[in-house]
């Protein structure tokens, strides 16, 4: 073995300059570093770096991607989250309201985390905080203090709870136990507490979203319908990650003159000012109109497979009409706005017109930079809709479409469109598979771009594939949720993000002087 | 607000706002440091209080995402449901040297996703199953831990049996990390459960398991790093000056660590260890079992990691003691610089701190180093061993707070109005939006490393541009002043 006899004492590693710091991206790639790492390595039982390199060698191949692909029981790197961040999500965009979760404690923890992280905005919830004894004799104490505690400090106007795991394989009724401490006074009687069941072994975070969804519209509108309509329209967005949506559409509506309700409104939750005052509670939805969304005109939809059951409920009890619509890229966009008109009966702004030329004429200027390009995408199954869409108008081919929860009808509706392109014909919809189904597609039928969330650059390192980041979440990138994706002016980002990414890619590609600078191009 | 008195008062209008119940059960963990106190007079490590938002986690996130994530050649799986093991997935910066994928897997995530007939049929036969696909897909893999999320442990999956299998089948090691979020209080329970498999899954094999380095004798200045997570490469420095100092590492349990790292363990001769809170089981077990002392260390700063090198080296003989004065002597000038370069624009700055295992104390100094005061303290997690460690650490006058509630912390903060706020990323922007600079303490910020000395300059680099970021002085707007 190495033995460290020399025991060097080391130099410190800035010198003599004290504006000279060297952090992670720098210190451990100095010899001294690299040396360190290199004596550590004799003790780590490490296998020999032949063998580790043809091993790195054979999961590139096919042979490895018919064993990845026949597993069964194993999920590795999945592109889905669980039931209660969705509902959390959803909560957080009405007036006043406090996330309640249910169960264990480090789920809130969890949610809270992966939120922030997310928008870089502070993110409030709570939980019931149920340990070994609430397993045992059930959570109704936990809840009871949970709910009077939590409406004591954070004076809420609103408690939208869901449930963990455990409070689901426990059997707690929810229902019954937010009555019981109603019924001692510890919360007041016409506090609204929407209650949704979100275990985690059921569906996804997308499925969280539609559960809560559904309980907070049916708590907050019950007793309310009208004789007659508010000639209103609710908007519902689904898990969309862009604030900058949510006030896209709005200004959308505006220019239209649509009244309009936003079901769950969290624009300013994941992007609130700062003045200096922290403002625990910034959902845009009031409960008085979320109240008064059952006397709608109708509901509008833009994240069909997020909210199937609320969509069934409004139909269903609330006898109200509901709507589809992926306003993303120009046709999505164009559709939307037609429908907008027919509906409304109001004419498509003179504004969104100019808009919709200057999308156009963008896309015309740049489209010989993505036309016939191979693209692998993932996400969930609206969020993949929409870019699909967006690229088979582009010219773009989508190769790889991976969606972990995923379901039968999304996979035959977008097939239908993917068949009916003449770019789609190359497309494979790989439901229910993870990111490591994924970087066996990439190694074995490669593409020029991957489109995901930050999860994908581990594929770009792998695969050297660039990524462009759309989706949920984006933890190494600052700022993109301030941006819309949606309309026109989406279509606009979205594509100067792809662009871009292109570009920067082949400026990389071409840079190594007197090798590949012949095409280090000026003019692109 | 900076006598005692003001802020026991200050304290007691905190605990006014709750609820009777809350209030008698969340006094007893606030107080105000008195002058002498042997501790710091608050209980801990007990339940928290439902709905008051508790920043702790479960014993899930101290099992995987603490003491046994970081392993770096072994699969660690999120038995059960997708969203503990997605939410924890790549979250806390344990770095390490090796090709994810292939000989390490440190940034991937694996999960037996249940789905609703898993939790009515039970998860063994997927838990087995999933076990032979890992061999399949990724044969270099030093084996396999099993932890086990809330259903688990409340549907009586005997995980232990299937481990037991599948370790016999493959010939590798299969640990069951009994480590549901519901067990226990907070993530400290999960340190203890992981730390308890270590001593009843590996240890009783270490020799079977071990691979020496060829040529390899033990010698008597082997020692384990034990509770460095290698966060921004924290383990790195902090290795790199044990070797400086003359004495060999032969294991890093568990930041960069291997599982053959692990078993090298009981061949050392002295643990010495960092975070006592998640790591100080195995330490006490290996006394116990092997005669391997351990000792605590702190390397945040220069002043603490010259009295800890030079603990440390008084363990050993007069070379190492030698080598280590001629390390910090070594250091001392680069230190001298980098503190006359920042005291100044950091002296007298107050700092309120709340994080986990070691740092709450361990950290005090490295802020005292450039002239800065911690005025308020707090643990996640600890217990009454970390607060009487702390009563060294802090002066009179101090509040410290355990289990810190989000309303506690922010109408402490709004009271005692700190230029800094050291904590994690739930309540950095609950502070931020309220203009007091914040760092993050768990994950550096997506800065480090932290640790040792070149650690400490980066520190203090951070903590000028935390403090000292020109942008604080744009929040007001210049029509409403």
């Amino acid at each position: 073995m190495t033995q460290n006899d020399e025991n060097t004492i080391p130099t410190p590693c800035g010198a003599e300059n004290p504006q000279k710091i060297q952090d992670h991206f720098d210190l451990f790639h100095t010899d001294q570093y690299q040396a360190l790492f290199e004596y550590k390595r004799q003790f780590e039982g490490a296998h020999d770096r032949d063998v580790v390199a043809e091993t790195a060698e054979w999961t590139k191949g096919w042979d490895y991607r018919e064993k990845n692909f026949a597993r069964e029981a194993l999920t590795i790197n999945p592109a889905k989250a669980c039931q209660p961040l969705g509902s959390l999500f959803v909560a957080s965009g009405f007036e006043g309201t406090l996330p309640y979760s249910h169960g264990s404690q480090g789920c809130v923890a969890y949610f809270r985390t992966h939120l922030t992280r997310n928008y870089k905005e502070p993110f409030q919830a709570v939980s019931s905080s149920m340990t070994e004894d609430a397993a045992v004799f059930g959570g109704l104490s936990n809840l009871k203090q949970g709910l009077e505690n939590a409406y004591e400090l954070y004076k809420p106007k609103m408690i939208a709870l869901c449930t963990t795991c455990m409070a689901e394989v426990i059997g707690d009724d929810i229902g019954a136990f937010i009555q019981t401490a109603k019924n001692e006074a510890l919360i007041p009687q016409e506090l609204p507490v929407p209650a949704a069941h979100t275990p985690s072994f059921v569906g996804s975070h997308i499925t969280g979203y539609d559960n809560m969804l559904i309980s907070i519209l049916k708590t907050l509108t019950e007793g309310k319908k009208a004789a007659t309509t508010n000639g209103k329209f609710n908007f519902n967005l689904g898990f969309d990650p862009y604030v900058g949506n949510i006030r896209e559409l709005k200004r959308i509506l505006g220019l239209f003159g649509i009244d309009y309700t936003i079901l769950s409104d969290n624009s300013d939750t994941f992007d609130s000012p700062n003045t200096g005052e922290f403002k625990m509670y910034n959902g845009l939805t009031t409960l008085e109109e979320a109240a008064d969304s059952i006397n709608a005109e109708g509901s509008i939809f833009l994240q069909k497979y997020t909210t199937p059951k609320t969509q069934e409920y409004i139909a269903k009890e609330w006898g109200q009409k509901t709507y589809n619509f992926r306003p993303f890229g120009i046709k999505g966009t164009d559709e939307f706005l037609m429908a907008l008109s027919a509906i409304t009966g109001k004419a498509i702004p003179q504004e969104l017109q100019a808009e919709r030329g200057r999308a156009v004429d963008a896309l015309t200027d740049s489209q010989a930079w993505i036309h016939g390009k191979r693209i692998a995408l993932y996400g969930d199954p609206d969020h993949v809709f929409g870019i699909t869409q967006f690229l088979l108008e582009m010219g773009a081919e989508p190769v790889h479409i991976v969606v972990t929860n995923s379901n039968a009808d999304f996979e035959a509706e977008l097939r239908e469109v993917l068949t009916n392109s003449p770019y789609g014909q190359a497309a494979t919809i790989w439901g229910k598979k993870d990111l490591w189904h994924l970087r066996s597609l990439m190694f074995t039928e490669p593409v020029d771009l991957l489109i995901g969330n930050s999860y994908g650059k581990y594929l770009w390192r792998d695969t050297h594939t660039p990524l462009v980041r759309i989706g949920y979440p984006i933890f190494d990138r600052h700022h993109m949720h301030r941006y819309p994706t949606l309309g026109y002016q989406g279509a606009i980002n979205q594509f100067n993000w792809i662009i871009n990414t292109i570009l920067d890619e082949l400026d990389r590609k071409t840079i190594v002087p007197a090798k590949t600078d012949i095409s280090f191009d000026l003019i692109r | 607000m900076t006598t005692v008195e003001d802020r026991k008062a200050l304290v007691q209008e905190v605990l006014e706002a709750y609820p009777d119940k809350a209030k008698k059960s969340r006094s007893k963990h606030l107080n105000v440091t008195e002058e002498g106190a042997s501790d710091c007079g608050v209980k801990s490590n007990k339940k928290s209080v439902p709905g008051v938002m508790t920043t702790r986690g479960c014993a899930y996130a101290g099992a995987k995402g603490v003491v046994w994530g970081p392993v770096k050649d072994m699969i660690h799986i999120s038995h059960g449901p997708v969203g503990c093991g997605y939410y924890s997935w790549s979250g806390r910066r344990n770095y390490y040297i090796g090709t994810t994928g292939v000989d390490t897997f440190g940034t991937m995530q694996f999960t037996s996703d249940f789905q609703e007939r898993d939790i009515v049929f039970g998860g063994d036969k997927k838990l087995d199953k999933l076990i032979d696909e890992l061999e399949v897909l990724f044969p270099l893999s030093k084996g396999t831990t099993i932890e086990s999320e809330c259903p688990v442990g409340l549907i009586g999956d005997d995980i232990e049996a299937v481990a037991k299998k599948k370790a016999k089948e493959y010939g590798k090691p299969v640990v069951p990390v009994r480590c549901e979020g519901f067990r226990g209080v907070s993530q400290s329970l999960g340190h203890h459960i992981a730390n308890d498999t270590v001593r009843d899954w590996v240890l009783p094999k270490a020799d079977e398991y071990r691979q020496l380095p060829e040529g390899y004798e033990p010698g008597p200045y082997d020692v384990n790093i034990i509770g460095d997570y290698n966060i921004g490469g924290d383990a790195w420095p902090s290795r790199m000056l044990l070797e400086a100092i003359g004495l060999r590492v032969i294991c890093q349990f568990s930041g960069d660590g291997t599982f053959n790292e692990v078993v090298m363990t009981p061949l050392a001769k002295l643990n010495l260890i960092h975070c006592y809170r998640s790591m100080n089981y195995i330490c006490r077990f290996m006394e116990e079992k092997y005669g391997i002392g351990w000792l605590e260390y702190n390397f945040f700063g220069p002043t603490q990691i010259a009295k800890s090198l030079r603990k440390i080296a008084a363990q050993f003989d007069e070379t190492i003691q030698a080598k280590a004065e001629a390390v910090i002597a070594s250091f001392q000038p680069r230190m001298d610089a980098i503190v006359e370069k920042y005291r100044s624009r950091l002296e007298g700055k107050q700092v309120m701190m709340m994080v986990g295992g070691l740092r709450p104390r361990h950290v005090i100094p490295a802020f005292e180093d450039l002239g800065m005061k911690v005025i308020g303290t707090g643990y996640e997690f600890g217990h009454g061993d970390d607060y009487k460690r702390t009563a060294e650490y802090v002066d009179e006058g101090t509040v410290i707070y355990d289990d810190v509630s989000g309303f506690e912390f922010e109408e402490l903060a709004k009271q005692l109005k700190p230029d800094l706020i050291a904590a994690g990323i739930k309540e950095k922007y609950v502070f931020q939006k309220m203009a007091l600079p914040f760092r993050q303490m768990h994950s550096w910020d997506y800065s480090g490393p932290y640790h040792g000395y070149e650690g400490f300059e980066v520190f203090a680099r951070d903590m000028d541009m935390a403090v000292n970021n020109p942008t604080w002085g744009l929040v007001n707007a210049p029509w409403n002043s």
